[in-house]
């Protein structure tokens, strides 16, 4: 087993990594008001007078949002509180126009669940691993702060005000920045297939706050600092790493390490102090006396059941089993759910039940798309193939109208053209020939230009076989079926 | 529990009002008043009873997940001191 | 035929339907009472151009046969109420100059029954206060003034001091209020007015400025029982703006109101009869109780045990509230903006929040602080949730006993301005009797009931079950039948 650990001066320090993730729930509306919920917007065009926090204005929750809270409860695995309720987080900030952020601290929609993360050699993840969650909840994103626009001011735009996020707490279960990665990488896999976030940390609709914290092996937690508003998991592994050995060296030169709120700088790959939120600590939470207990019926817990869709580990284990996939496979199609859901169409449309066309369609899948699509830059959901033109180019190659070097030849011109691959095969003639008369035609032209190999050849230079396979092939343009040629050659040549 | 000039500073302080040292005199008796007074409360036995969540029976409703609000910038900052190419502006923050 | 600003919200409604009068004339009777009427201080900007628009509204509506509700009736509006292109300011100078774009949903309910408005009335600042002194445009005096030849400037009582003064003095004929402990049934009881807060939900929060949410309700200040009805029933109604509204009907409380107590029981509390009460209060409350007997009520003594740690109660639930709903003023968006030289954000917000606030704000600003701070939470704000509990659960019993309960509404009879201001506290033991409804959300009312030996009126105070104020309403005429209070304050402040 290998562990990550630090070597210090005085010996080996485990790190102790616990998450907090914001991500954005997918909802029309905000949470708490009727403005658009969309990114993009002219300044403070997608605010209503309750973003702006005027007087006497009053929240009133969007039902989109709790469902979706909900659903990615499930998928979680945790408890679905049916009574829970919204607080108030106290403090002044001029992206805040309340002067409080509505929360869930006390009574959160969502307890105690799970993520499981994958063994990884590679990475140091030497077996699967169970990371606890320990709530999840509903609550307002803030506004921005816009700095840059003029000398002496900044700029406020509330677009963002009042937008719905979901707050996932782990627990401290993690011990190296690959776990982290793993961890977010799953977490980021089930929101997308739930339908609740779309995972973007670069938008900036998944963002993590980083609690870390050192012990020497064996002991009792140490004291944790929270780096804030991490928006990608390469920069959420580079804090940790940062953030632990930094951590060491304090301790290990007799220091103590403080609980406080960091930031990390991706230019110079550090984590520093935010002394000056110090003094918000005291947020002097309490139930929001504008919104009443928020209690879940049982048709809606069970109206969102119903909605919740196949989970990754559930689908990976059917493609397994089912489809019989290879494990890498079904592992890396179930990774991300547009792939599955492409990776679905297609088998889809082979119009073939799944346990036959599965293995193939994957293979397909992974190396000529993906392949294609890195060279492209693009991703599944810009595929200039769709599963349709897909499905029809694997069973050209199953019922034997392409051979395997044809059918690359013919996805190529379906990534430049659009083209369906029957069109293409039927224009430029590529289809694959059986036509026995046609190859023994080419084979006898080919043994009579090269009387001297054809000798050789019975000779006993078997090796001179694949010489006479290219050359045939060569004649028929790549068109000729690779088994019927070999027949045909063994039979001509005796 | 009573309040000093340090916790009165505090407090002012996490509420964001500005006081002077006047101030502060003047409020720590005052606030002392009130609190000693408040305090009386401690008497009442309330072993088993669950703060009150909402004063009249009744149930959070949910709204639909449509939008109808927004593009009204012109009334977001009808009122504000200071507004400048459709934000609000405020002395410039350091982060 | 009497003044037509002598005349109620029934009386003006009814005389216009018969053709006694134009509604714009009942505007310029009313408009003319207000521009005169400048000593009492009660508004803080008269809209007389409100007030004929929508009389001339009425006028056309009249003579179209297309009457609404209020139509002909002019209002004042207190000054916590959003109103559309008309400055709202909550008597504080933290909203200087806010005009709001949009409506509160209790105003916009009033004028779309055809209501018009003759001011935004003066109020304690933010709500908070039991005398109208703590706002920043001014005291406002009562009408009213002791008969021992004292002339000592009385308080109209608070924090809708302004509605209570501007009705008493008949200078509107009615007006909204707002009572979060007990800001319309003491007024109303200082001035010798009736005022009813309904049912915690009944009337929607949504555009009224907030004090403390779980306690704020709008309701109707008027004469009488009877105009206090109709205008409560075009102010209530469910509205989705406001999580904490009721999604019940309103029901047709004018219509139903009946004197008739028969099979009805009262309940008297023993908690109410507190120490150093004045004598004269406790025989109004008896007369009362032979009141309320003689329109054929059973008259039955219970007791609300937690009574005495609602005040307490209510001062740490309050403050905590509102030093959370006071938070956006800071100078980003609205109001006032307080920038000395070289000040950062967090500066601005102190500067801002010290100059805009008045003390009284800010002493309950720093209490509901205070209370919610780290280590406190629990000791405090979690501790009086749960006494509130119990004061709720006191109503919950009794009203399993008796269907109304009757005592005063205020231990005292209107005192002068800046006799209590010095003594925070003591101004808010003057909330005693209305702040355990306001705790429970149940509906009361105070109606006046008679004169003190120094002529100024004294209120009792009828409260009920959830959503029964008809009941209330009812118990208030049986009194108001009864006790035949027709006093007026001599007109000292029309020039
Ligand atoms: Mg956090
Ligand atoms: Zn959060």
């Amino acid at each position: 087993m290998s562990s990550y650990r630090i070597q210090g001066a005085t010996g080996e320090w485990e790190v102790v990594i616990g998450l907090e993730v914001h991500a954005q729930v997918v909802s029309k509306a905000k949470l708490f008001s009727g403005a658009s919920a969309t990114f993009g917007a002219e300044p403070n065009a997608n605010v209503s007078l309750i973003d702006a926090a005027m007087p006497g204005m009053l929240p009133v929750p969007n039902k989109e949002c709790i469902r979706q809270a909900v659903k990615t409860g499930m998928a979680l695995g945790a408890e679905i509180h049916r009574w829970s309720r919204f607080d108030r987080k106290n403090y002044f900030y001029a992206d805040l126009p309340q002067g409080y952020q509505i929360s869930q601290l006390y009574h959160p929609l969502v307890g105690e669940g799970a993520i499981e993360i994958d063994a990884d050699e590679k990475a140091g993840i030497a077996e699967p691993k169970t990371i606890g969650i320990e709530r999840l909840h509903v609550e307002q994103d803030a506004g921005k702060l816009m700095h840059d626009q003029h000398p002496t001011r900044s700029y406020v735009d509330l677009n963002r005000s009042g937008v719905a996020l979901m707050e996932i707490v782990s627990k401290p279960d993690m011990r190296s920045p690959a776990e982290a990665g793993a961890y977010l990488r799953k977490l980021r896999s089930i929101l997308r297939y739930v339908g609740s976030c779309d995972g973007n940390m670069e938008e900036g609709s998944m963002r993590a706050d980083v609690n870390v914290s050192v012990r020497k092996v064996g002991d009792e937690l140490g004291t944790r600092t929270e780096t804030k508003n991490v928006n990608s998991i390469r920069f959420v592994m580079a804090a940790i790493e940062g953030e632990a050995n930094r951590q060491v060296d304090v301790l290990e030169a007799g220091g103590k390490i403080v609980q406080e709120t960091r930031l990390y700088d991706p230019d110079r790959n550090e984590t520093r102090s935010m002394r000056s939120k110090e003094d918000a600590h005291d947020y002097r939470y309490f139930p929001d006396p504008d919104l009443l207990p928020l209690e879940l019926s049982e048709e809606f817990v069970a109206a969102c059941a119903a909605e919740l869709p196949e989970l990754p580990d559930a689908k990976r284990r059917r493609y397994e089993g089912e489809l019989g996939l290879p494990a890498y496979n079904a592992a890396v199609i179930t990774a991300d759910v547009e792939t599955a859901r492409w990776f679905e169409e297609l088998v889809a449309a082979t119009g073939k039940p799944a346990g036959e066309v599965g293995r193939a369609a994957s293979n397909w899948l992974i190396s000529d798309l993906f392949g294609a699509l890195n060279r492209l830059g693009k991703d599944i959901g810009e595929s200039p193939v769709s599963p349709k033109q897909g499905a029809e180019l694997l069973g050209l190659v199953a019922d034997g109208t392409l051979s395997g070097t044809l059918a690359k030849q013919v996805f190529e011109i379906m990534l430049e053209t659009g083209d369906d691959p029957a069109k293409i095969v039927e224009e430029r003639g590529l289809k694959q020939t059986s036509d026995t008369g046609a190859i023994e035609k080419v084979i006898a032209e080919i043994m009579a230009a090269n009387a001297d190999k054809v000798e050789e050849y019975r000779g006993g230079k078997d090796k001179l076989f694949g010489f006479f396979v290219g050359q045939t092939m060569k004649a028929m343009q790549g068109k000729a079926n690779p088994g019927v040629v070999n027949d045909l050659l063994k039979k001509a040549l005796g | 529990m009573s309040v000093d000039a340090a916790t009165v500073r505090k407090i002012a302080s996490l509420a964001r009002i500005a006081v002077t040292d006047g101030d502060v005199e003047a409020m720590v008796p005052e606030l002392n008043n009130i609190l000693g007074w408040i305090e009386q409360l401690g008497e009442v036995n309330t072993d088993g009873v669950a703060p009150l969540a909402a004063v009249i029976p009744n149930h959070q409703r949910l709204r639909e997940d449509v939008v109808t609000d927004g593009n009204i910038r012109d009334k977001v900052l009808a009122n504000a001191p200071q507004a400048e190419h459709g934000f609000f502006a405020v002395p410039k923050v350091i982060e | 035929m009497a003044e037509i600003t002598d005349l109620g919200i029934a009386g003006i409604r009814d005389g216009f339907r018969a053709g006694e009068f134009t509604a714009r004339e009942v505007a310029e009777a009313f408009n003319g009472a207000v521009a005169s009427a400048k000593a009492l201080n009660a508004f803080i900007i008269e809209t007389p151009d409100h007030a004929l628009a929508a009389a001339d509204a009425a006028d056309k509506a009249r003579a179209a046969g297309d009457l609404r509700p209020l139509s002909g009736v002019p209002l004042g509006i207190k000054d916590l109420f959003c109103t559309e292109g008309y400055q709202t300011t909550a008597a504080s100078g933290i909203l200087g100059g806010f005009t709001p774009t949009y409506e509160s949903t209790v105003t916009g309910k009033l004028f779309a029954a055809g209501a018009g408005m003759l001011g935004k009335l003066n109020l304690d600042q933010f709500a908070m206060g039991s005398s109208n002194e703590t706002s920043a445009f001014g005291n406002v005096v009562s009408p009213w003034r002791r008969n021992n030849g004292g002339n000592a400037a009385l308080a109209p009582g608070g924090s809708s001091g302004g509605s209570s003064s501007a009705i008493a003095a008949r200078i509107v004929p009615a007006a909204t209020g707002t009572d979060t402990g007990g800001s319309i049934r003491q007024p109303a009881a200082f001035t010798g007015i009736t005022g009813i807060k309904p049912t915690y939900g009944r009337c929607s929060r949504f555009g009224i400025v907030a004090f403390a949410s779980s306690l704020d309700q709008a309701g109707a200040m008027a004469q009488d029982v009877r105009d206090s009805a109709i205008l409560l029933e075009v102010m209530s109604g469910f509205d989705p703006k406001d999580s904490t509204s009721l999604d019940v009907a309103v029901p047709q409380w004018e219509a139903d109101l009946s004197s008739d107590l028969k099979g009805k029981k009262v309940g008297i509390p023993k908690e109410y009869r507190v120490d150093n009460m004045p004598p004269e209060i406790d025989a109004l409350w008896q007369k009362g109780i032979d009141w309320l007997r003689d329109a054929g009520a059973e008259i039955v003594d219970v007791s609300l045990p937690h009574t005495r740690y609602a005040l307490p109660t209510y001062y740490i639930i309050a403050p905590a509230e509102a030093s959370s709903n006071l938070a956006r003023y800071d100078g980003v968006r609205y109001g006032l903006r307080d920038l000395p030289e070289g000040a950062n954000l967090q500066d601005m917000y102190a500067a801002t929040r010290a100059a805009g606030f008045g003390p009284e704000v800010k002493r309950r600003i720093l209490i509901g602080t205070y209370v919610l701070s780290a280590g406190f939470y629990d000791a405090y704000y979690t501790k009086a949730q749960k006494v509130r509990a119990l004061i709720a659960r006191d109503f919950e019993e009794v009203f399993k006993q008796v269907d109304i309960l009757l005592t005063p509404t205020a231990p005292s009879a209107a005192f002068a301005l800046g006799e209590k201001s010095a003594d925070p506290l003591e101004m808010y033991l003057n909330d005693v009797f209305t702040v355990p409804a306001s705790l429970a959300g149940v509906p009361a009312m105070s109606v006046p009931a008679g004169l003190d030996s120094k002529g100024l009126p004294l209120g009792l105070q009828i409260i009920g079950r959830p959503l029964d104020e008809q009941g209330v309403l009812n118990a208030g005429l049986a009194i108001e039948e009864r006790a035949g209070f027709t006093a007026k304050p001599q007109n000292w402040w029309a020039k």
